[in-house]
């Protein structure tokens, strides 16, 4: 570490930080994240818009996942998808949202480890499926959710898809990011088997599961208690204890 | 290869057009000329950016970033199916609903499993390098079939879906391939270098703990920065894991490495820069707080990144 580290092209992270923080339009920031760094590194203008448009041919597949199914899963919704994904959850007596979640939790992870990593997603999945399942569950119970309760219940949809991904696509040996760990390693001189990389990942596989399935858990009592607590309120006849 | 990435991205591209088109010409669009370019102009990345000089096409996104920075980028109108009608629609087709919907994931599956190494006399039927996405989008294509025959719609209400969903997605669409972007320039200009330099040079690395704590939370931040743990993967690695975790204290690189990426991952639970599993569900779900799935994700990631410390240091 004895050699010159140039540090200005930090200055495009403290753009970022700054940037979010004040909740400039994160487009924005993006861009005057990319010129400032390409700025501090050196790179004349020509150079940073020719990165620039170099990354964004290079990176189009990801949007190929959000933009395909949007005509499919907008018909779907428009005939009554998620009317009847509600409908249909509210059928089963004992479901409730934290419980729907954990169900969900547990096969996304288990199929993420498998490989199957594209059976979930939000634009296939938590949208026109998750989602209004979990809010037929909670308004099977509670009757019509209050705005705020109703938006933490979609967030903790979209955040359980992420969990499970996440923590069930590292333990499989075959994903693009056990090949990345053993070839950077191989560089580094350490030869590892990708098999034990997969295999030293289930432990805090089995962990992001305990923990996450509790917090959903607990995320019904606090449903149920603010809920309840919200009737109680509203009834005229209640006096304080 | 018979079905190559570069239908998918014309695919793209066509949709993104029609959705710029009905824009154009819809005269009550609050903000009918600015909207209309902004996705016209993310056609044309995907319609023929490999033809443009890659010099344009980064002016081209600097014009899309500022028309959504000045707020060019509006909602129009859309005629939804009265809830009575969908209502009647959704008790006549009931679970034959979920039919088109399963079949997107259903398909990419078999696809990018089953399909892989499928050649027809010696060419392979699916672009070998993208099968995922190639299989996702003939699931959307053979979904979107089913969806018509069984619904009785048309195709062309189909693609006013699509713009719909697109218009209220609005700029966060872009926002994931932004983002991914400023990761590659961030690499060609040494942000990584630079910060395992700060990391390594000001923080004492001879307490095995204090190794470990820097190792994992080094990740989590890191990926923090750039939005992605395969990024961060290399710098802290090269910076601390390999010199420090296993030349001074012995580890085990394979639990290291194991470990140090799910580090990342935490970091990629509690960040913004990883906008399509983030910012874009938000604006999916139609939150009105853009970090609400942050917000419900942080306490299951910090928690994990204290189980991460806990494991490397004792399995290490």
């Amino acid at each position: 570490m004895q050699t010159v580290v140039n540090l200005w092209p930090l200055i495009g992270v403290l753009v970022i930080v700054v940037g979010f923080v004040l909740r400039f339009n994160p487009l924005l920031v993006v861009t005057a994240a990319a010129i400032a760094t390409g700025v501090a590194a050196d790179f004349s203008l020509e150079k940073i818009l020719a990165a620039m448009g170099h990354g964004f041919m290079e990176t189009r597949a990801l949007q190929l996942i959000l933009l395909l199914p949007l005509a499919v899963i907008g018909l779907l919704e428009r005939h009554g998808l998620r009317l009847h994904a509600q409908n249909w959850i509210a059928r089963f007596e004992r479901a409730t949202v934290g419980r729907l979640l954990i169900i969900y939790l547990f096969v996304r992870e288990t199929t993420a480890a498998m490989g199957l990593t594209s059976l979930g997603g939000h634009p296939q999945m938590v949208r026109p499926l998750l989602a209004p399942m979990a809010e037929g569950a909670a308004e099977k119970r509670y009757g019509a959710l209050p705005q705020a309760l109703r938006h933490k219940v979609l967030a903790m949809c979209a955040a359980t898809d992420n969990v499970g991904l996440f923590f069930g696509e590292d333990i499989f040996v075959a994903f693009g990011a056990i090949a990345l760990m053993h070839t950077f390693l191989l560089g580094s001189g350490i030869d590892v088997e990708p098999l034990h990389i997969a295999f030293w990942g289930i432990p805090t596989a089995i962990c992001a599961f305990i923990i996450h399935a509790i917090r959903l858990h607990r995320f019904d009592r606090m449903l149920s208690r603010k809920l309840a607590s919200t009737d109680r309120h509203a009834s005229p006849v209640e006096t304080a204890a | 290869m018979i079905i190559s990435i570069e239908y998918l991205y014309w695919l793209a591209g066509v949709l993104l057009l029609i959705t710029a088109g009905m824009i154009l010409f819809d005269r009550s669009h609050p903000k009918r000329w600015s909207s209309g370019l902004f996705w016209l102009l993310f056609a044309t990345v995907f319609l023929i950016g490999e033809r443009l000089p890659t010099v344009a096409v980064g002016a081209g996104v600097v014009l899309m970033a500022l028309i959504a920075g000045l707020g060019g980028v509006g909602r129009g109108a859309h005629a939804e199916l009265h809830v009575k009608a969908a209502r009647a629609s959704a008790g006549r087709l009931g679970h034959k609903l979920f039919i088109p919907a399963l079949a997107i994931p259903l398909t990419t599956v078999i696809g990018s499993v089953l399909l892989k190494h499928y050649e027809i006399g010696g060419v392979p039927l699916l672009d070998p390098k993208n099968t995922t996405f190639v299989s996702l989008g003939m699931g959307c294509l053979i979904a979107l079939a089913l969806a018509c025959w069984l619904t009785r719609d048309t195709p062309l209400q189909a693609l006013r879906e699509s713009r719909r969903l697109t218009e209220a997605l609005g700029w966060t669409m872009v926002l994931p391939q932004m983002l991914a972007m400023l990761g590659l320039l961030f690499n060609d200009a040494g942000v990584g270098n630079a910060v395992a330099h700060v990391v390594t040079t000001y923080i004492n690395l001879d307490f095995r703990l204090v190794a470990v704590m820097v190792y994992v939370l080094g990740m989590a931040l890191f990926t923090v920065i750039m939005g992605n743990g395969f990024a961060a993967f290399p710098v802290m690695t090269g910076g601390v894991g390999v010199p420090v975790l296993v030349g001074v204290y012995d580890a085990n690189p394979a639990v290291m490495a194991a470990i140090g990426m799910f580090s990342g991952y935490c970091g990629t639970l509690m960040t913004p820069m990883a906008a399509n599993f983030n910012i874009v569900p938000a604006a999916l779900l139609e939150l009105p707080d853009k970090n609400a799935v942050i917000k419900a994700q942080l306490p299951t990631a910090l928690m994990m990144l204290l189980v991460n410390i806990v494991l490397l240091y004792l399995l290490m």
